[in-house]
């Protein structure tokens, strides 16, 4: 196991136009998260709603090594995952809205975001259901002979399930182009992590399976951008799959409406100093590659893109009726037209 | 009578049979200290420790399989998955496993375990948190299912399948948890394998379960309201092994018969009472038998999606009507002429 610590200065490592680049990732996630967060407690949205807060440097690091051709495949809490992987937040907010225009035409909601275009291989709502699928993706990627990779993001809950186990197998044996990210963030629902293993660092596992597995600082979005390039250069060269642990904090609940009483205030407390959106921030302006002026108009077209992006989710038609009965199979629709 | 709701009867059962019984033990994923993602178990960890309410890691087929072993070695335990749709992670065990191994081993075991699940739609969930699966394991012999619409219901089935010597799966409904019911104070049991005749009628049969049984209910009260049609509702409350005397029982007096669930049409457990029927009462029937189940689709996001596609009352009065021969004009959805 190796700690990657991100170095410093950035030159050298990422340019201005990336490291700005993520900033905004970061911050238009924490945007979405918020925006979704308030319309749920307003009762504006339909299902479930489970917040990437204070997990943003993992997806915006990760992604930000990927081309548009590779893949990801998400989990219940996606929407970061998504939007780091460029997704248009109006369509995603459509679908929180269960819009027809939403990615999924109101059909999939929150937990099932998915962009085939970009290669997101689809959220998930079963805990672990995307590790496979990942797998499957890096299988045809080396059948077919391609250059791409695939990111798996999964969480310290989904390392426990036997879909875990079978597919960091397969993929080490076969040597696929995965990069399995596991975002440790504490807890699987209520159940701190000591809880429910007993190594303390989940990329130990990797040895288990003859990968490479590395524990990076998920806070530091540096940190992990510099681990995902490591795997991902090495899986696009044929060396094969890379476990990367990256330890951070679901600062919400675990969906809307779990107040999480089961973690301290003192731990929320230390985990909301190490915000990764504040501390990349800080490191920017101190490095003087932005100001704080540029920060305040980052910010405010965020804002913007917020607000349209709520005004499209709220504005846009509710799928019709028929609808509920397409796609089920590609074929024809019960008007006999091929959907 | 003391009032209380579906979850409290819940918890209760699962109390009152620790007590009873220390070989009874809870497990399953945050049921411990959090009481439940449901909150089924609140109080019981603080009661009974976390030898006997244990949280375990996120892993559906070692819980079911964990519980099974614990069964098998002298444990009664009752095994919680979060939702149905998770079944599928775990399914060998539950089919290939725990239903099986009685009967494999030539009787020499007794399974002692209560799988507690809950499934259903009407949250806006989509299609992997809001199925009714119990059909799919009503297929498999060595499974009994039980699946209780009322808080007395769910107390008294519930303190049944923990004291059954088979695998039992308790399957709750998502959308009952907070309704309230008539459980008495003293200790009551309500056996598996027999049906409940919530409503009696004289002019047509309804059997259902879980919360098309409640639904039922309503659609009769209007029936009765609005056209003096006089339904009578059974609840299976067991769905496997099925109370089939009722039923028969019903229909030879009605002569008409409605089928209703919240599972798929296709395959489901209407068509399996439909089938039974027409084998053992053909000669009763004056009217063909409908089924009332959920369209062939997954189940959708959006909430006017899920409404088309998940049974309601109004379905159930639509063809109540139709089997008693009314040629009333409803109005159908864009190209479909029925909602049945």
């Amino acid at each position: 196991m190796t700690t990657v610590e991100s170095r410093l200065p950035l030159a050298g490592h990422v340019s201005t136009e990336q490291a700005i680049g993520m900033l905004r990732t970061m911050a238009l996630i924490r945007a979405f998260e918020d925006t979704a967060s308030r319309l749920y407690k307003e009762g504006r949205l339909p299902g479930f709603l489970h917040l990437y807060i204070g997990e943003e440097a993992v997806a915006a690091g990760a992604c930000a090594n990927l081309r548009p051709d590779d893949y990801i495949t998400s989990t219940h809490r996606g929407h970061g995952h998504v939007i780091a992987k460029g997704a248009d937040v109006k369509r995603m907010m459509a679908e929180l809205f269960a819009k027809k225009t939403g990615y999924c035409r109101g059909k999939g909601g929150s937990m099932h975001i998915f962009d085939f275009k970009l290669g997101v291989l689809g959220a998930n709502g079963i805990v672990g259901g995307g590790i496979p699928i990942a797998t499957g993706a890096g299988l045809s990627i080396k059948l077919r002979k391609t250059d791409q990779v695939a990111i798996c993001f999964f969480g310290d809950g989904a390392s426990n399930q036997g879909s875990f186990h079978e597919s960091l197998n397969i993929a080490a044996v076969f040597r696929l182009p995965v990069i399995y990210l596991c975002e440790n963030n504490c807890y699987a629902l209520s159940t701190p992590q000591r809880c429910h293993q007993a190594v303390p660092r989940i990329s130990d596992r990797a040895s288990a399976y003859g990968m490479p597995g590395m524990t990076v600082d998920g806070q530091d979005v540096l940190a992990v951008y510099e681990a995902v390039k490591e795997a991902v250069e090495r899986a696009r060269s044929g060396g094969g799959p890379t476990l990367i642990e990256a330890t951070t904090y679901r600062i919400s609940g675990h969906h809307v409406g779990d107040s999480a009483p089961y973690r301290s205030s003192e731990e929320l407390e230390y985990w909301r100093r190490r915000d990764p959106i504040e501390a990349f921030q800080q490191r920017l302006i101190s490095a003087g590659i932005i100001s704080e002026g540029d920060v305040k108009a980052m910010r405010k077209s965020i804002e913007e893109e917020m607000a349209a992006a709520v005004r499209y989710g709220e504005e846009s038609p509710s799928p019709n009726i028929d609808e509920a009965y397409e796609d089920v199979f590609l074929g024809r629709n019960m008007h006999g037209v091929l959907i | 009578m003391r009032e209380i709701t579906y979850r409290q009867a819940i918890t209760e059962a699962m109390d009152e049979e620790m007590a009873r019984d220390e070989r009874v033990i809870l497990m399953g994923e945050d049921v411990g200290l959090f009481g439940g993602a449901m909150a089924c178990s609140k109080g019981l960890y603080e009661k009974y420790g976390p030898e006997r309410v244990i949280d375990t890691p996120l892993a559906e087929t070692a819980i079911i399989g964990g519980a099974l072993g614990c069964a098998l070695t002298g444990m009664r335990p009752i095994a919680e998955i979060m939702f149905i749709d998770f079944t599928g992670i775990c399914f060998d065990q539950i089919v290939n496993q725990a239903a099986k191994v009685r009967y494999m081993l030539g009787g020499q075991v007794e399974v002692p375990m209560v799988i507690r699940t809950q499934g259903g739609a009407g949250r806006s969930y989509a299609a992997q948190h809001s199925q009714s699966w119990e059909s799919l394991f009503a297929h498999f012999p060595g499974l009994k299912i039980v699946m209780p619409a009322t808080p007395y219901d769910a107390k008294g089935l519930l303190k049944s399948a923990i004291r059954e010597n088979n695998p039992v799966m308790y399957i709750e409904h998502k959308a009952l948890y907070n309704n309230k019911g008539n459980v008495p104070d003293e200790e009551y049991l309500v056996p598996i394998g027999k049906a409940d005749i919530k409503r009696e009628g004289e002019d047509v049969t309804v059997v259902a379960h879980s919360r098309t049984a409640l639904m039922a209910l309503e659609a009769a009260e209007r029936l009765e309201v609005e056209s003096g049609i006089d339904v009578e509702v059974i609840d299976l409350r067991t769905i496997s092994p099925m109370d089939e005397e009722t039923i028969y029982e019903s229909v030879r007096k009605t002569g008409r018969l409605v089928c209703f669930e919240e599972g798929h049409r296709n395959v489901g457990i209407a068509s399996e009472v439909s089938a039974r029927v027409t084998e053992n009462c053909f000669d009763y029937l004056d009217a063909p038998i409908m089924r009332v189940a959920a369209k062939d689709v997954p189940i959708p996001c959006a909430t006017e999606l899920e409404r088309e596609v998940i049974p309601n009352p109004d379905w159930l009065v639509t063809a109540v009507r139709k089997v008693l021969g009314e040629r009333e004009k409803v109005p159908a959805a864009v190209g479909y002429t029925s909602c049945v």
